[in-house]
């Protein structure tokens, strides 16, 4: 085990996949920086320090530092891809994702099933996300539950640096597209990350913490948020069963599922907006199929339904915290 | 440079199967035996053919909107077209593509699509691919005078420009974008071309009608492109016998247009006026090609009619690979 910050296992982990297998290539913007500059190449190194050196490495074949053109960045992996690479393409923001979704959503997505089974197309493209910085509307979105809606896409969300090699490395290796969200509030965190070669199947969710009062479902940033109201909430004696998704699709059911038959309380934590969300998805999935343990009503902790704000104010007033959580335990735990 | 008579007869048939392949479909489609939305290639067979005969099957074509011809040109199989058309269980795609989704990645045919533009640049990673590969293999983007006015298609030029790709743009211009002239769609109606040439790629302009002068000039372009030169494009005038899609009443042609086009710019007729003039082939020649064509039309149709249909459960087969 090293201690190592998530960009670094997720710097680490391509690089280990670029040296294991020849057709694995990079595409986004920025990726070296600098090209064109009188500051050279390397310039920047990747404006997330999650490409720095790649370049020098694997040369320009292999690591494409491409225009501002997230269409043809994402159009371009998807092309290799069915040529026979796997290519890595980085959408620099989460929240550029509506420029090219035709090619994610139309393209990626439908290949294999337009094409009856005789295609692969495995294209991993990791975006950015998350709000926290005073990014504004649209540099901050959590888009991750638009896509987990669209069949033909996998979406994982790694919440520590350990989680972000195992997931990046099955992402790379599995054959369907994925989309692999990387909160930018989590790039500077800390963890151990297993040595060697270490991956995370998809579809098996972390039980982050264990309890038997009421469970909480959630992924990404928001784990550590539901950590802390679980550390509070501990305290108190109230104990959380919290669930890190890990990958929303596919959904982990069982052991959601599992959860609440134990708790019979559910809080679900997420911070995209609610309407058609992964926590109404997921409210939705309980009710339906564990309703007869339930003890109280599935509460939903989310954002609001309005764009990420800029001022902090505002943002703070936005995101799901450890108090909202905090209150809405409170809530299911006191339904009778 | 001089086709051999083997060479020509190839070029020959792939044409008149993509004639009499678009002409049958049109004959059951108005008779109501096929779903769904169908753009015909007819008018364009020399466009296809002229460039697929320059490719093996490890070089790469995306397609268009109207994609039955390139599909053809690139080796796609007739019957598997035929059944998947007719939304078979054994067509190409198993009946979940039909005709806007023809793809066959083993003949490096990487797909037709429904989002015009959509296909550019996916051409240029599969060129990024060659590039990577350095066997001196070549992507293709063809793109209609419709798909030039996307942004897709301007990314994927510059890219290809900036990446130095092996990718060959193909504008074929058939003058109609759906149902709507380039003189009102395309700023700059007569020429398609120059907007390559102004991402810095040479372009070359043919007759999209004339076999010969689209596999001549696309010969160059090849040349060109393997040497290492990055990306270069072609812009094709050729013409659309049919309307944008199955049933159009075509009411923005011209008084006697299709007559005239189907008379004055038939790239069958050019090609077998070419050949007997200059004793390559004979008429025998060509219509025992037909012959058999034709033949192999029926018998597709046969089969697709009779092929199985897909069962419900097959909805959810191939979503993912797994999950």
């Amino acid at each position: 085990m090293a201690q190592m910050m998530m960009r670094e296992a997720i710097l680490e982990t391509i690089r280990d996949e670029m040296r294991r297998d020849p057709k694995v290539m990079m595409l986004g913007e920025d990726l070296v920086g600098g090209m064109g500059t009188a500051g050279g190449p390397e310039a920047i190194g990747g404006i997330w320090s999650t490409s720095t050196g790649l370049w020098e490495e694997f040369g320009s074949d292999r690591v494409i530092d491409t225009p501002i053109s997230e269409s043809a960045i994402i159009g371009s992996a998807a092309g290799a891809a069915l040529a026979g690479k796997r290519p890595i393409a980085e959408l620099m923001f989460a929240d550029f994702v509506g420029v090219c979704m035709d090619q994610i959503w139309n393209q990626i997505a439908k290949f294999r099933y337009m094409f009856g089974g005789k295609s692969k197309c495995p294209v991993t493209i990791r975006l950015v996300y998350g709000a926290g910085f005073n990014a504004a509307p649209q540099h901050s979105q959590a888009v991750y539950s638009m896509l987990t809606s669209m069949p033909g896409l996998k979406v994982v969300l790694p919440s520590t640096p350990a989680d972000a090699k195992g997931l990046l490395t099955q992402a790379i290796r599995d054959d369907d597209p994925v989309l692999f969200f990387e909160h930018k509030a989590l790039y500077g965190i800390k963890g151990e990350v297993p040595e060697g070669d270490y991956t995370i199947p998809f579809g098996h969710a972390r039980q982050v913490r264990s309890g038997e009062h009421v469970t909480l479902v959630t992924c990404g940033m928001m784990v550590s948020v539901c950590e802390r109201a679980a550390d509070q909430l501990a305290q108190e004696g109230i104990s959380c069963d919290v669930l890190d998704m890990r990958t929303t699709s596919p959904l982990d059911e069982e052991a959601i599922l599992d959860s609440v038959e134990l708790t019979g309380r559910v809080v679900l934590v997420d911070e995209s907006p609610p309407r058609c969300s992964v926590a109404s998805d997921v409210a939705a999935m309980i009710a339906n199929k564990a309703f007869a343990a339930l003890k109280a009503p599935p509460q939903l902790v989310t954002a609001p339904h309005s764009p990420v704000p800029f001022a902090r104010e505002l943002e703070s007033a936005y995101l799901p915290s450890p108090p909202k959580v905090i209150d809405a335990v409170r809530t299911v735990l006191a339904y009778r | 440079m001089q086709l051999s008579r083997d060479q020509l007869l190839q070029a020959y048939r792939r044409m008149v199967t993509i004639r009499a392949f678009e002409e049958r479909l049109h004959d059951e489609i108005a008779k109501g035996e096929i779903a769904g939305f169908t753009h015909l290639y007819a008018g364009q067979e020399a466009a296809a053919v002229g460039i697929c005969e320059h490719l093996a099957d490890d070089d790469f074509i995306v397609s268009t909107h109207r994609g039955h011809g390139h599909c053809l040109a690139k080796g796609v199989d007739v019957k598997g077209m035929m059944q998947e058309i007719y939304g078979r269980a054994t067509g190409t795609c198993k009946g979940k593509g039909g005709s806007m989704h023809i793809a066959d990645v083993d003949k490096g045919m990487l797909g037709a699509n429904g989002i015009v533009g959509a296909g550019a640049p996916q051409a240029v990673g599969a060129a990024l691919s060659c590039k990577m590969d350095k066997q001196g293999k070549v992507a293709i983007a063809f793109s209609g005078d419709g798909a030039c006015n996307q942004g897709t298609t301007f990314e994927a030029m510059n890219m290809a420009v900036v990446t130095q790709a092996p990718c060959i743009f193909v504008f074929e211009n058939n003058h109609y974008s759906e149902h709507t002239g380039p003189d009102y769609a395309t700023a700059t109606a007569t020429d398609i071309a120059g907007r390559a040439a102004a991402f810095g790629m040479k372009a070359w302009r043919a007759n999209g009608c004339d076999f010969f002068e689209t596999y001549d000039t696309m010969r160059e372009l090849l040349d060109y492109v393997r040497a290492g030169h990055g990306p270069a494009a072609i812009e094709l005038d050729t013409e659309r016998f049919y309307g944008h899609f199955e049933g159009d009443p075509q009411r923005y042609r011209g008084e006697g247009e299709l007559d005239r086009i189907r008379a004055e710019r038939d790239c069958l007729t050019a090609f077998r006026r070419k050949v007997t003039e200059a004793k390559l082939l004979d008429d025998a020649d060509l219509d025992a090609v037909e012959a058999e064509t034709r033949a192999l039309i029926d018998e597709a149709v046969d089969e697709a009619r009779a092929a199985p249909l897909p069962t419900p459960a097959m909805v959810l087969e191939d979503v993912y690979i797994s999950y």
